[in-house]
């Protein structure tokens, strides 16, 4: 043994540095926008510049006759085999599903909706040429605002009306929460919509080679992509490869089926040649799918010790101008998440679902949770000031104590574990809380002109998405299984193909750790291949936080099948019956080693013993290689207490952050560095929702915030060093894991707008509209002083008077 | 990138880029770091025939000492700017505001003359250019000229400066060191442009401030001299109430731009805090 003290027992927990960072960070990978096929042509689109409108001609004859032009086409050339853009999640049996061409024939409903494309042989070319396409419209009145979209004289998007759904949850007595209830508090929260932007733009390249077509994507689902363009497309599923190489970033925005990628499958096959589309930061910003947006009145009923007793929530979510791939399940998924951490008698949810001629929305980072830990979370604090409670204190009354997991909430779902009392104890420890406290009072004492604030947000989230039942339960369109395959190479190393497609999370190194505890072989030992169909056949892909949850278990539930394989070999090599072979630290043995007649095999010498196949029990196949799937039995629900300083400038309406704890629950941990890039990251884009980020639309629908000079997005420059750290309470799967990607997004955003109204709360302020802006904030500062001017004067002549 | 198809010359000297820029005729442009000019042509709002690169011409990079002033060249990046012990030693505002140009990255490639040559009010350094009492020097067809600063810029993203003629280096007064500066700067993000920027040079002598210069940065289509600001300054007391008050005038007269980072109103608001703020920084208080 050469093992130093200092090794772990176990690769889990290990902070290794990720195998996969070499590649990425060099430039030395892949991307989609790398690849240069012979032959190979570039398209550029022509897209609407009204939000809405008739097309009453498009006319390519003048774009066609550039030199470099191959190709020019408008929707109407392919209005036979576009089909429409598939939504997968029709969340209620009479939803309306408008048909979504790829590319718009009769009438366009955004802008930036494609009209016509052109291919040539380079991709400058292809661009200038998009000016020489004649498109003439006829303009149609824009719809902008959802709360007044659902009004009869409104102009409608699609002929079946603004409506596409409605979908309601109830359970408990809301009439007897509510009546008598000594506090009722209603508050109305507008969740901006968000852009998301990943560091790698959408590209995609289409190749056919005979009837087989290759496609590389920047996606993060090449499977349900294939699914997706088999189903929906016609061309057969064994006749589909999808490759996502390397991919940068996604957040949600790439778990999408897309017009460009559909598009440049039906092209290269029309063309014979191979074809690829790369957006610019412009193009991306208005037509990758956005987030969030939507207007939540939320009531909350509670006794006079701050004890809840119902919550009623009302949305309106802005569907965008078409249902994308989950578009109408994304405020659902938040349905179940507006309770929270709190127990009560009575809930319901009610939920419509608005078309709008603005870009689809969908999946962004936490996904329908951020959206009602929000408004849960800010509302928490209301009813604390209410009640002139500490925020902690009304949140404590209410939290499931940890003895009371498994606990199953007014929505259903059981918690299996958490300990809310713990997270949120050393988050004041690592804050200073009471300190603050202190501090912030004598500074409203004196008036200060820069005003102290501490936002809390005490989140769970639902992730590990998930049981299939459940999803089908909920009319999603798929399951929520993951597929791991584990091949025994004969020289001992192991592949590991995972179905669970990464972009940019870690998984080549959080699956070697997992691998390398399970099968006892080294860590640098171990290759992981995903994100090619034809490697990694089968799988549901990244999102929702489920990789290490669903993924990860599926990876170690194939390396019991290959100990199971190897255990009867080895039984062979060691003259031994299999139920006395024991397998530990990457070795079968028998009796008592050291102890004399003790004997032992390596599964490395196992692998090439079955390779050999010499020496076989009958019946036994040469082979080691597994195949699992696995499908959770129910989410997992991280937690976890983020507690945030805020100083904000009264003068100006500046917020600074002054510190940001993050004390999360997220179940065992595989790779610590891993874990606190997902935490930092995350944190990051909360952030980014509460002070910087969101996209405008003028009064005409046309995106104000095309670039990244107008659509803020915070840097390192801007953001804290945070101060994490973990409790750990039991997860209900055998790694012990709870996902941790959307974890820090859902729980920032609320910490840091709850600290901007704690500030401000003395001023007479008790909400600010996301982004809090500086002028947003100094505008509230200016009404609240104005207001109490006012009130002051009342006050003063009605003392006159009396 | 994806910008329209342009033609791109790299001369090596001044006189040889005049005479191309004369060749090129209307649309030929001039590109130094890039730092305005390349999103441009990213987001095809500009189309020029020809670029004309001055990036390989070395006469005009680099500070030289010429007794009361230093004559810095026009290529000179705003890395070198924040860096140059020359700059940092007699006009420290021009260093501590290229400091707070864009990421350290665009720092590398974009220049002063660049970025007073763009014109673009919003920038920071015109408004320090104005309030340092610069002088620009121009060379065109018919020889070299000086601009003043404050009558450099004509409009938004228009100069003094004549179709053919190149910004080849800019002359700053040096400062006495009973000058005291402070370039405040408001914006969003690091990298975002001034919502409002205040250049503030304050003279300070027993107590009061004997002599002040005010810049403002995206409060016109043009950088703005607050002279309101600098008469009340004049005499005041160094303390911050008596300059918060000779601030009150900042917005007088201005007529700041509307979008979606603040409103005309907000802009003024802020001028007057930023002004106090800068004022009090620059005479030390």
């Amino acid at each position: 043994m050469t093992a130093t003290a200092e090794s772990p027992a176990t690769e889990i927990g290990r902070a290794r540095t990720r195998k996969e960072d070499a590649r990425l960070v060099t430039g030395q990978t892949t991307w989609t926008d790398n690849l240069v096929l012979p032959g190979m042509l570039h398209m550029a689109f022509l897209r609407s510049p009204y939000a809405h409108a008739r097309i009453t001609s498009v006319d390519v004859s003048a774009a066609k006759s550039l030199p470099g032009v191959v190709a020019a086409f408008s929707g109407a050339d392919f209005a036979e085999e576009q089909g429409s853009l598939p939504c997968a999640w029709p969340v209620t049996p009479d939803i309306v599903i408008p048909p979504h061409p790829p590319m718009a024939t009769e009438e366009v409903r955004y802008v930036g909706e494609a009209v016509a494309v052109v291919v040539a042989r380079d991709r400058y070319t292809a661009a200038d040429a998009l000016a020489s396409i004649d498109v003439s419209y006829e303009p149609l009145e824009p719809v902008l605002d959802i709360r007044t979209a659902l009004d009869e004289s409104s102009p409608k998007v699609h002929e079946a009306g603004n409506k596409s759904y409605e979908w309601v949850f109830a359970n408990g007595d809301l009439d007897a929460a509510f009546s008598g209830a000594p506090v009722v508090i209603e508050r109305n929260y507008r969740q901006q919509r968000l852009i998301p932007c990943a560091m790698e733009p959408r590209a995609v390249v289409s190749s056919w080679v005979g009837d087989d077509v290759t496609l590389w994507s920047a996606t993060q689902i090449p499977h349900i992509l294939r699914f997706a363009i088999a189903a929906f497309f016609g061309i057969p599923e064994q006749s589909i490869r999808v490759i996502a190489p390397d991919v940068g970033g996604g957040f949600g925005s790439k778990l999408q089926v897309t017009a460009e990628e559909v598009l440049a499958v039906l092209i290269s096959r029309r063309l014979g040649k191979p074809v690829k589309w790369t957006e610019s930061r412009s193009e991306g910003n208005m037509t990758v799918h956005h987030g969030r947006d939507q207007w939540q009145r939320i009531r909350i009923a509670a006794d006079s010790d701050g004890k809840i007793r119902g919550l009623s929530v009302d949305l309106l979510a802005d569907m965008g101008a078409y249902l994308m791939l989950v578009t109408p399940g994304v405020p659902i998924l938040g349905a179940f998440m507006f309770p929270a951490i709190y127990k009560m008698d009575a809930y319901s949810f009610r939920c419509t679902g608005v078309f709008t001629t603005k870009m689809p929305t969908d999946a962004y980072r936490g996904a329908g949770r951020p959206e009602a830990t929000f408004a849960i979370e800010r509302i928490m604090d209301e009813l604390a000031a209410e009640l002139n409670l500490d925020p902690l204190e009304v949140r404590e009354r209410n939290w499931i104590r940890h003895e009371e997991f498994p606990y199953t909430t007014i929505c259903g779902l059981t918690y299996d574990s958490g300990n809310y009392e713990a997270a949120t104890a050393r988050a004041k420890e690592l804050l200073g809380y009471d300190q603050l406290r202190a501090e912030q009072a004598e500074r409203n004492a004196r008036g200060d002109s820069v005003r102290l604030g501490i936002g809390v947000s005490t989140y769970t989230e639902m992730c590990g998405l998930a049981p299939s039942r459940v999803l089908g339960s909920l009319s999603y369109g798929a399951g929520g299984w993951e597929h791991a395959s584990i091949r025994m190479l004969p020289t001992g190393k192991v592949e590991v193909v995972t179905g669970s497609s990464a972009h940019g999370q870690g998984h080549e190194t959080a699956w070697s750790q997992i691998v390398a505890d399970q099968l006892g072989v080294p860590f640098e030992d171990i290759r992981v291949l995903h994100g090619d169909t034809q490697i990694s056949h089968k799988g549901m892909d990244t999102y929702g936080s489920r990789s290490l949850t669903v993924g990860g278990m599926a990876v170690v539930s194939a390396c019991d099948k290959v100990i199971a394989k190897a255990k009867v070999i080895a039984s062979a090599m060691l003259e031994a019956p299999p139920e006395s072979v024991e397998f530990a630290g990457g070795k079968f043995s028998v009796g008592q080693s050291g102890a004399g007649g003790g004997k032992d095999v390596s599964i490395q010498e196992v692998a090439l013993a079955t390779f050999a196949a010499h020496n076989l029990p009958d019946g036994v196949e040469p082979s080691l290689d597994s195949d699992a799937t696995y499908d959770p039995e129910n989410f997992s629900f991280p937690h976890g207490t983020h507690l945030c300083a805020t100083e904000v400038d009264t003068e100006t309406g500046m917020v600074t952050i002054r510190s940001y704890v993050a004390v999360d629950d997220i179940g065992k941990v595989v790779n610590p560095l891993i874990v606190e890039g997902q935490v930092h990251g995350g944190i990051a884009q909360g952030i980014g929702q509460a002070l910087y980020e969101e996209a405008v639309y003028d009064e005409a629908g046309n995106l104000l915030t095309t670039t990244l000079a107008d659509y803020l997005l915070p840097s390192a420059a801007d953001l804290p060093s945070y101060i994490t750290d973990r409790t750990e309470s039991p997860a209900g799967n055998r790694l012990g894991v709870k996902g941790v990607g959307e974890a820090g997004t859902i729980a920032s955003t609320p910490a840091v707008v709850n600290a901007i109204v704690d500030a401000l709360r003395p001023l007479g302020i008790r909400d600010i509209t996301m982004p809090c802006t500086p002028e947003r904030v100094w505008r509230a500062i200016e009404t609240a002083r104005a207001s109490a001017a006012a009130s002051n004067g009342a006050a003063n002549s009605n003392g006159g008077a009396a | 990138m994806i910008p329209a198809k342009f033609d791109y010359v790299k001369p090596g000297s001044v006189d040889e880029a005049v005479r191309a820029l004369a060749d090129g005729g209307e649309d030929a442009k001039i590109i130094a770091g890039g730092q305005s000019l390349l999103p441009l042509l990213r987001l095809r709002l500009s189309y020029p025939d020809l670029l004309v690169d001055v990036g390989g011409i070395d006469e005009l990079r680099g500070v030289s000492d010429h007794g009361d002033s230093l004559l810095i060249g026009a290529r000179t990046t705003h890395y070198q700017v924040v860096h140059d012990p020359l700059i940092g030693e007699h006009c420290g505002l021009l260093a501590q505001a290229a400091g707070t140009v864009a990421d350290p990255a665009v720092r590398h490639r974009g220049t002063l003359g660049g970025s007073l040559a763009h014109g673009d009010p919003a920038g920071d350094l015109p408004a320090v250019a104005v309030a340092l009492g610069a002088t620009l020097i121009a060379r065109g067809p018919g020889g070299e000229r000086e601009i003043a600063a404050s009558d450099f810029f004509v409009d938004y993203l228009t100069t003094a400066l004549e179709p053919g003629e190149i910004l080849t280096g800019v002359r700053v007064p040096k400062l006495g060191g009973d000058w005291g500066y402070r370039y405040e700067k408001f914006h969003r993000t690091a990298q975002a442009w001034a919502i409002v920027g205040v250049a503030a040079l304050a003279r300070r002598s027993n107590g009061h401030v004997a002599e002040a210069r005010v810049g403002l940065t995206n409060m016109g289509s043009v950088p703005v001299r607050a002279s309101a600001v600098e008469a009340a300054a004049a005499g005041a007391e160094a303390t911050r109430d008596a300059l918060n008050a000779a601030a009150a005038s900042a917005a007088d007269g201005t007529e700041p731009p509307a979008d979606l980072h603040g409103a005309p109103d907000y802009r003024r608001h802020l001028a007057r805090v930023l002004t106090g703020r800068a004022l009090a920084a620059a005479a030390g208080v």
